[in-house]
């Protein structure tokens, strides 16, 4: 059974292709004088410049952490390129006619038509290529409603005082190492406001793709939610398939002021390595947001690619009475390994947070959870319930969960369950006895573990995400 | 290689499980239409016959064989064997969370009619054939929504699986021990499923312990398996005779004459 549900897992990686697209690419290496030349390319600021130079200067001094549940080779910070761009991006195409039209069947490819006529109704794209964004739709109708979209690096020089403000307000230069070298070298990502009392009117999403070699993607987003509105926002990744490790580590800060609402979801599937483990993505990834009064994150996440992960979508539950929410589904086979979960920090009166984690774990790999609950001094009432499920499918992968739990106020409440189970040979034969294929049945029981996560998508991701996980599981089963 | 009036025919069927021989030369032949219960001690093997026809993992066909219609059964992969309509309803009906049992039934159906080279039914006719397949056994409609078999008592899972039986239509239906946990009532609403079921086409096997489920699903025939193989066959009468004088007095008697219909 277990060598069944091997062949079921091993998958063909669909956005594995490279595009043939001509680009600007850095020498590998990293130095003062290649922070100043990413900051002269995006034609920044001072202000932007002695920003990173400052992030620079700290990230020397840190040193790279090892206490996650992974074990994967170093990554050489000189041997690779900090900035990659397609060469007729120089010009700053104005409209869809012209951007190259390679670029645009890249995304076709991937299933993100950016034509938008085209398009999934009601869901505006921003398309990140390597370091630069290539295209942002529907922005026009998105600033009748008075909602900023755009990419960061165009941010910088439109709205410099609203980043000012809040660039790094979440996650501070110093947090961790590659919260720091992001800081140092970001090159792209989306820039989002929602001013007062505005609910957006539509579905705003990144869609990230690494495709030139030897380089890393340093993607940087920032998410405002004025008081009193409401933004649902998606992100997806895919990356060419390659021998060579190739790294990402992005920063995504989320602001929700008083009475603000901001739905995060993520759908990752970098490229996760050969059977073997050659290859693949380290997806280092620091997200955080903050919540002022009443205000509500939540943060839903699908991971099936990459090879590493090392990612704890987070909430500062600052202001009294505000919600965090982390829903997430880590899938993990061939070697990839997840240390994966979420920090609940509360500091304001009747705060309250739930987590929902789903682990899958098969062939070899190793999936981990790591979540930490904190309730400060002042969180009087406040209230987590945190269910952490894991999934093994096979008997050579493993599952870990590493809950931390501090509680400094008597009349807070935490609530932690958690189960480990197998996709039972019961279930199997079950499946198979009705006229079900291997495949189509162990695909079909993951899937249905992960239920409750999925719903927390939105609706036409949700059947993606669906989809994705079939992909993946194709072959996993013996 | 065999009768073409015979639908499942085994030939000196010998099985093992572990290394351990628990199929020691079973002969059954059982034609279109025909119910035949299959009763015996514990440990006899009565669903040890279920799980090797069907191809349960870990169930050593030693030397024999099986045909369903006329096609090896041996050969084939559980899930084929299914297509074919092989159809086992177990025992003790795993749970399966998350999984709606309106999914889990549409998966099943549609993988059987395009292993037929039919076209799948769009979710509205099979929903409504769905609900009328609920109502056959007496369960509400909003069991369909519920994950297979989650949270079910044991006399829903039961019903549950009599439902699957009636929406995959298969050619034999292999009931293993379906009436143990249930009480009168339950066994009722499960035998007039089954009965529903019968026709000219479709076959049974019925394990069971106890004669009484075999007063609601009248067999054709009545076999004894005992130690692995069957030692006794009859009517339905047989039934009445193993109820009153239990199954000691077949195994003190050691000869095996040809008891075949």
């Amino acid at each position: 059974m277990t060598e069944q549900i091997d062949k079921a897992l091993a998958r063909e990686y669909e956005a594995g292709f490279v595009s043939a697209v001509e680009s600007e690419t850095f020498e590998p290496g990293l130095n003062e004088d290649v922070i100043r030349r990413i900051s002269e390319v995006k034609g920044e600021p001072e202000w932007m410049l002695e920003w990173r130079l400052k992030a620079f200067r700290v990230w020397q001094e840190m040193e790279e952490p090892n206490w996650a549940h992974v074990d994967y080779e170093k990554v050489d910070f000189q041997a690779i390129s900090y900035y990659s761009a397609p060469k007729s991006m120089k010009d700053k195409p104005k409209s869809l006619d012209e951007v190259d039209p390679e670029l645009l069947r890249t995304y076709e490819k991937l299933g993100i038509p950016l034509v938008e006529q085209q398009m999934l109704a009601g869901v505006a794209v921003d398309a990140v290529f390597d370091s630069v964004s290539v295209v942002t739709t529907f922005r026009e109708k998105l600033e009748e409603a008075g909602v900023i979209f755009c990419p960061i690096s165009e941010a910088v020089h439109k709205y410099p005082e609203l980043l000012k403000k809040y660039l790094g307000s979440v996650v501070p230069t110093k947090d961790n190492f590659f919260a720091a070298l992001n800081c140092a070298v970001f090159t792209d990502g989306s820039f989002v406001y929602i001013p007062k009392g505005v609910r957006c009117p539509m579905e705003l999403s990144t869609y990230f793709r690494i495709n030139e070699q030897n380089t890393g993607q340093f993607e940087r987003t920032l998410i405002i939610a004025d008081e009193g509105s409401h933004v649902s926002y998606l992100e997806g990744c895919t990356a060419p398939q390659r021998d060579e490790n190739q790294l990402h580590a992005a920063v995504v800060e989320l602001v929700a002021l008083d009475d603000a609402e901001i739905k995060y979801s993520t759908v990752q599937n970098w490229y996760p390595g050969d059977e073997e483990g050659k290859g693949g993505i380290y997806n280092f990834v620091t997200k955080r947001g903050i919540c002022h009064t009443n205000a509500k994150i939540s943060w839903t996440q699908v991971e099936t690619g990459s090879s590493v992960t090392w990612k704890y979508p987070s909430c500062v539950l600052k202001g009294d009475n505000s919600i965090g929410e982390f829903y997430s589904v880590a899938l993990t086979r061939g070697r990839q390994q997840a240390d994966t979960g979420t920090k609940m920090i509360h500091i304001g009166k009747n705060t309250k947070s739930t987590i929902i984690s789903k682990g899958i774990s098969a062939g070899k790999s190793n999936n981990s959870y790591r979540g930490l609950v904190r309730m400060n001094p002042g969180a009087q009432g406040a209230r987590n319930f945190t269910q952490c499920d894991s999934l093994l499918i096979g008997d050579q992968c493993g599952a870990h969960t590493f809950p931390y739990v501090e509680s400094r106020n008597p009349s807070a409440i935490v609530e932690h369950e958690a189960t480990t189970s197998k996709v039972s040979d019961d279930q199997m034969f079950l499946c198979q006895q009705r006229g079900i294929d291997p495949e189509k049945a162990v695909s079909m029981i993951v899937n249905g573990f992960c239920k409750e996560v999925f719903k927390e998508l939105p609706m036409e991701f949700a059947v993606e995400a669906g989809k994705l996980l079939e992909i993946s599981l194709e072959g996993s089963v013996g | 290689m065999s009768n073409e009036n015979v639908l499942l025919s085994i030939k000196d069927l010998h099985a093992s499980v572990e290394e351990k021989n628990i199929i020691k030369g079973l002969n059954l032949d059982i034609k279109p239409g025909e119910v035949h219960a299959i009763m015996g001690p514990n440990g006899a093997g009565k669903s040890t016959m279920g799980y090797v026809l069907s191809g349960r993992d870990g169930y050593t066909v030693d030397s024999g064989s099986a045909s369903l219609a006329g096609e090896d059964l041996l050969d084939m992969d559980v899930e084929d064997r299914a297509r074919a309509g092989l159809f086992l309803a177990f025992q003790y009906p795993v749970e399966i969370p998350g999984v709606s049992n309106l999914e889990f039934l549409k998966v099943s159906v549609d993988a059987q009619r395009e292993a037929r080279g039919e076209e799948s039914l769009t979710s509205a006719e099979f929903l409504k054939v769905a609900k009328e397949a609920c109502k056959q056994v007496n369960l509400p409609v909003s069991f369909l929504k519920r994950g297979v078999n989650e949270g079910f008592s044991g006399g829903e899972k039961k019903r549950n699986e009599i439902m699957q039986m009636i929406l995959l239509k298969p050619k034999l239906c292999i009931l293993d021990e379906t009436d143990s946990g249930l009480d009168i009532d339950a066994m009722q609403v499960v035998a007039n499923g089954v009965n529903s079921q019968r026709s000219s086409e479709r076959s049974f096997i019925v394990v069971t312990h106890y004669q009484r489920l075999l007063d609601y699903i009248k067999p054709d025939f009545v076999h004894v398996l005992a130690d692995g193989k069957i030692v006794k066959s009859g009517d339905a009468s047989l039934a009445k005779e193993l109820e009153e004088q239990g199954y000691a007095w077949l195994q003190t008697e050691p000869k095996e004459d040809e008891l075949e219909d």
